[in-house]
C-alpha cells in the first residue's frame, strides 16, 4: 500500500513535467497545426541557461530568468525561421522544427561540451518534506508539484478567463475572423509559441537538477512529448494532461512491478513452452515489466492511433 | 543520373501531356537515347569511378554512397513522390539488414545462394514489415502518418534491445559473406567485388524505382501527395496508392539493408534507431525531394560531408545541421531544385550572363563563411582543448589559438566576405532575372 502510494507521487511528478513540455506543444500544435520537433530542445536549453545563471546569480534568479529567455529565443525561431518556411506547406515546417532540434543539440555540445553539468537542487530545497514507509520524498519533488499545479491552473485561467485567453482561443479557430477585428493575428501566434518554449524552459529548469542536464536529455524526452500530445488529443490541454498523468504513472507503475510475460501468459491459460531456451519466442516469454516500460506510451500511442486516430480528447480530424 | 522530366505542377513546361509544337518535347518524347542517356553515363561512371580512386578507404566510401542512394532514393518514394513524411524509415532498411545477416549465418541454405540475390531476400523482408506496419499507417498521410511511423519506429528501435533472438542485443548480429555459393568463382573476398556487387544493385534499384515513378501507381501517388480528395473523385482510393508507395519503398529500403549487411558484416541497433531515421530524412530533403535524382545527389554529398569532414573537425555535425536548416529555409527544393533553377536561363541560352555575377557573390560568400567557421573552431578549441594547448591547426596553419592577431584576421575575413556578398548580392539577382526572361538581351 505504501508503495503504491510513493509510485502514485513519483508518477504525478513525471506527468506533471511532461505536461508542462506537452501543454506548450498542443497549444502551439492548436495554433499553426505544426509539430514542434525541437519543444524538447528549448526544455533543454532552459536547464543548461538555467545551470549558467545559478553559477552567478544562484537557482531562483535562474529559475525566472531561464524561461524568460527561453521564451524570447522560441518566439524569435518563430518569427525568423518557421514564419519563413510557413508559406512552403506543412512538411517543410515540420522538417524545419526537425533540423532545429538537431542544430540545438549540436550548439549545446559546442558551448557547454558532452559531460552532464553539475546543476543541483538548491540548498533551501535538498532536504527530505516527508517519508512514506522508509521511503523518502524529497522537498524538490514536492517543489515540482506545486510549480506544475500552479502553471496548469495559471494557464487555464487565462485561456479561458481573461480577454487575452479569448482572443487567443478565437484565433486558434478563426485567424481570418479575429485579424479582420483588428487583432495582430502573427503577433498573437508568436507570443504563443514564446509562452509555450518559455514553459518547457520552465520543465527544463525544475528537472534539471532531477534528471540530469545533458545534452542528450532532449532527446529522451523529446518523442515521449510528442506521444503524449498524441495520445491526449492534438491540440486538447485536458488531453494532455490527462495523457501526461498516464504515461508517467503507466512507466512508474511498470518499472517498479516486476511483472513477466510468462506469469500473465500462464494466468491467462497459456502454459510456458518445453525448453523455452530453444523457442523461437523465447525473448517473448521473458519480457518482463521494466524492460519494456519506456516503450509502453509508444505502443499505447500506435494503438490509439489505429482505433482513435484524433486521441482521447482531440476532436480536429487532420 | 535521371533527367528532368518528374512533373512539376507549377511549371506548365513540365507537364506530361506532350505538345507535339514544341521542339524539347516533340525530341524528349520520341528519343530512346535521351532517355537512356543519363543511366549509360552513371554505369559507366559506376564502372570507371574504382580506377579513379583506387585506396580502399575511397572505395569503401563509395561503398557506403551508394548504399545511402538506394535508401534515399526509396526514402523519397515516401516524401517527395508520396507526400508522407516519414520518421522511421531506417527502421525497415534495418529489419531488411538483419534479416539478410540471419540468411548470411544459416550455412546449409546460404552456401547454395549466390551473395548478389542476398539482397531481394532484404527487400523482401523490408516489404514484409512495410506490408503489416502501412496497413494501418497509411489510412492518413501528414501528422498522423508522420506520428505513427515515430511510433513504430521507437517500438522497433526499442524492442532490439529486448528481443535479442533477432536483434542480437546490444552487440547486434554478425557474419560472414564469403560462405556463399560462388558467383561465378567470386566469392567476395575483397571491397573491389562488393563494390561492383552494390554498384550493380544501385543501377537495378534506382532504374526499379524510376519505372515505378512511371507507372501508373506512381503516378496516383503524386496525385495523391498534391491533392487526395480530387484522386479520390477519379476513383483511386488514395489509402490503396499510399499502401502499395509504402510497401514498395519498404522493399528497397529492405535492398539498401542487405546491401548494408554484405558491405559490413554486421547490423546492430544505431541500423534502425530514430538517428538513422533522421539522417536518411536530411539526406533526401538536402539533395531535393522535388525531383527524382535529388536524393542521388544528396546520399553523394552527404556520405562526402560526414566522411571528409568528419575527419577535419568535431564539429562536423554542427555544420550539417546548419547547412539543412538553411537548405529547408532558403532552398526547399534542395541541390536538385538548385540545379532545376537554372535549367530556364539554359534554355534561353543566357546562363553564361550568370557567370561573372556569380562569381562575384559566391567566391566572397564562401570565403567568408570559411571565416566564420574559422571563428567557430577557434572559439570551440579555446573552451574544449586541454588547458595549456594552445597550439591549434586550421586550413594547415598552425597558431595560438589565445593569441588576438588570429581573431582579428579571422573576423576580418569574415566581414570582409560577407560585406562583399552583400554589395554584389543586388546585382546578382538583377543578372538573375535577366537571365530567366525571354527576349533580346536589354
Amino acid at each position: 500500500m505504501e508503495l503504491i502510494l510513493v509510485n502514485l507521487i513519483d508518477g504525478l511528478v513525471t506527468g506533471l513535467l511532461l505536461f508542462m513540455l506537452s501543454a506548450g506543444l498542443t497549444l502551439i500544435f492548436s495554433m499553426m497545426g505544426v509539430l514542434n520537433f525541437a519543444h524538447a530542445s528549448f526544455y533543454m536549453l532552459g536547464a543548461y541557461f538555467a545551470y549558467q545563471i545559478s553559477i552567478a546569480l544562484g537557482f531562483w534568479m535562474g529559475l525566472l530568468l531561464a524561461p524568460l529567455i527561453v521564451g524570447v529565443l522560441g518566439a524569435g525561431v518563430e518569427r525568423y525561421g518557421l514564419r519563413r518556411v510557413h508559406q512552403y506547406g506543412h512538411v517543410p515546417e515540420l522538417i524545419f522544427t526537425f533540423g532545429l532540434a538537431l542544430l540545438i543539440e549540436e550548439l549545446v555540445q559546442f558551448i557547454w561540451g558532452k559531460n552532464q553539468m553539475p546543476y543541483n537542487v538548491p540548498d533551501a530545497l535538498n532536504f527530505t518534506a516527508f517519508s512514506i514507509a522508509g521511503n523518502s520524498i524529497p522537498a524538490f519533488k514536492i517543489f515540482m508539484i506545486f510549480i506544475s499545479i500552479g502553471i496548469f491552473i495559471g494557464l487555464l485561467f487565462i485561456l479561458t478567463r481573461t480577454r487575452v485567453g479569448m482572443i487567443i482561443q478565437a484565433a486558434l479557430s478563426y485567424p481570418r475572423t479575429v485579424e479582420a477585428l483588428g487583432h495582430n493575428v502573427p503577433l498573437i501566434f508568436m507570443g504563443v509559441f514564446g509562452v509555450g518554449t518559455a514553459l518547457a524552459g520552465v520543465a527544463g529548469v525544475i528537472a534539471g537538477p532531477v534528471l540530469g542536464t545533458f545534452p542528450g536529455m532532449a532527446f529522451v524526452l523529446g518523442s515521449i512529448v510528442f506521444v503524449t500530445i498524441v495520445i491526449g488529443g492534438l491540440g486538447s490541454l485536458w488531453g494532455a494532461l490527462v495523457a501526461s498523468l498516464l504515461i508517467g504513472w503507466i512507466t512508474t507503475f511498470a518499472k517498479s512491478y516486476n511483472v513477466a510475460m510468462s506469469d500473465i501468459l500462464n494466468g491467462i491459460g497459456i502454459a510456458t513452452p518445453e525448453n523455452l531456451s530453444e523457442h523461437f519466442l523465447r525473448d517473448f516469454w521473458t519480457v518482463t515489466s521494466p524492460q519494456i516500460a519506456d516503450i509502453l506510451p509508444y505502443i499505447l500511442m500506435v494503438l490509439i492511433l489505429i482505433f482513435r486516430p484524433a486521441g482521447l480528447f482531440g476532436k480536429r480530424k487532420s | 543520373m535521371s533527367e528532368a522530366n518528374q512533373p512539376d505542377p507549377a511549371d506548365p513546361n513540365e507537364q506530361i501531356t506532350t505538345d507535339p509544337s514544341r521542339p524539347a518535347q516533340r525530341m524528349r518524347a520520341g528519343s530512346m537515347t535521351l532517355t537512356l542517356m543519363p543511366w549509360i553515363v552513371g554505369a559507366i561512371a559506376l564502372a570507371v569511378m574504382p580506377a579513379i580512386f583506387q585506396s580502399n578507404s575511397a572505395i569503401t566510401i563509395m561503398n557506403q554512397m551508394w548504399i545511402t542512394v538506394v535508401f534515399a532514393l526509396s526514402y523519397n518514394m515516401l516524401l517527395g513522390q508520396g507526400g508522407m513524411l516519414s520518421f522511421g524509415h531506417a527502421v525497415y532498411a534495418g529489419v531488411g539488414g538483419f534479416a539478410s545477416m540471419h540468411i548470411m549465418n544459416m550455412t546449409d541454405f546460404f552456401s547454395a545462394l549466390p551473395l548478389p540475390v542476398l539482397p531481394v531476400f532484404g527487400g523482401l523482408f523490408g516489404m514484409g514489415l512495410a506490408m503489416i506496419v502501412g496497413s494501418f499507417s497509411t489510412r492518413n498521410a501528414g501528422t498522423v502518418f508522420a506520428m505513427i511511423s515515430l511510433g513504430v519506429g521507437e517500438l522497433i528501435a526499442a524492442s532490439s534491445v529486448i528481443i535479442v533472438a533477432f536483434f542480437g542485443g546490444e552487440e547486434g548480429v554478425s557474419g560472414d559473406r564469403t560462405y556463399a555459393q560462388p558467383f561465378f568463382g567470386n566469392e567476395f573476398l575483397q571491397q573491389i567485388d562488393v563494390y561492383y556487387l552494390t554498384s550493380f544493385w544501385v543501377l537495378l534499384s534506382a532504374a526499379l524505382m524510376y519505372l515505378w515513378s512511371r507507372t501508373p501507381v506512381g503516378r496516383m501517388a503524386n496525385a495523391v501527395r498534391d491533392n487526395p480528395e480530387r484522386a479520390e473523385f477519379l476513383g483511386y482510393s488514395a489509402r490503396w496508392v499510399r499502401f502499395y508507395s509504402f510497401v514498395a519503398s519498404g522493399f528497397f529500403a529492405g535492398v539498401a539493408g542487405g546491401l548494408f549487411a554484405i558491405n559490413y558484416e554486421i547490423l546492430t541497433e544505431e541500423n534502425l534507431n530514430t538517428a538513422s531515421s533522421g539522417v536518411i530524412l536530411l539526406v533526401t530533403f538536402l539533395g531535393g525531394v522535388g525531383f527524382f535524382f535529388g536524393p542521388i545527389i544528396g546520399a553523394i554529398a552527404f556520405t562526402l560531408l560526414q566522411t571528409v569532414l568528419s575527419l577535419q573537425t568535431e564539429l562536423w555535425a554542427f555544420y550539417v545541421g546548419a547547412l539543412f536548416l538553411a537548405t529547408v529555409m532558403f532552398f526547399p527544393g534542395g541541390l536538385a531544385g538548385l540545379i532545376m533553377m537554372h535549367v530556364p536561363a539554359f534554355r534561353l541560352g543566357k546562363a553564361g550572363l550568370l557567370v561573372v555575377p556569380y562569381i562575384k557573390t559566391l567566391v566572397p560568400a564562401a570565403i567568408g563563411t570559411l571565416g566564420l567557421c574559422a571563428l567557430l573552431e577557434m572559439t570551440f578549441h579555446v573552451r574544449h582543448a586541454a588547458t595549456g594547448d594552445n597550439e591549434m591547426t586550421l586550413f594547415w596553419m598552425t597558431f595560438d589559438s589565445h593569441a588576438i592577431l588570429p581573431w582579428i584576421i579571422a573576423i576580418a575575413i569574415t566581414v570582409i566576405g560577407l560585406g562583399i556578398t552583400r554589395v554584389t548580392a543586388p546585382a546578382l539577382k538583377q543578372v538573375w532575372n535577366e537571365a530567366n526572361s525571354a527576349g533580346g538581351a536589354s
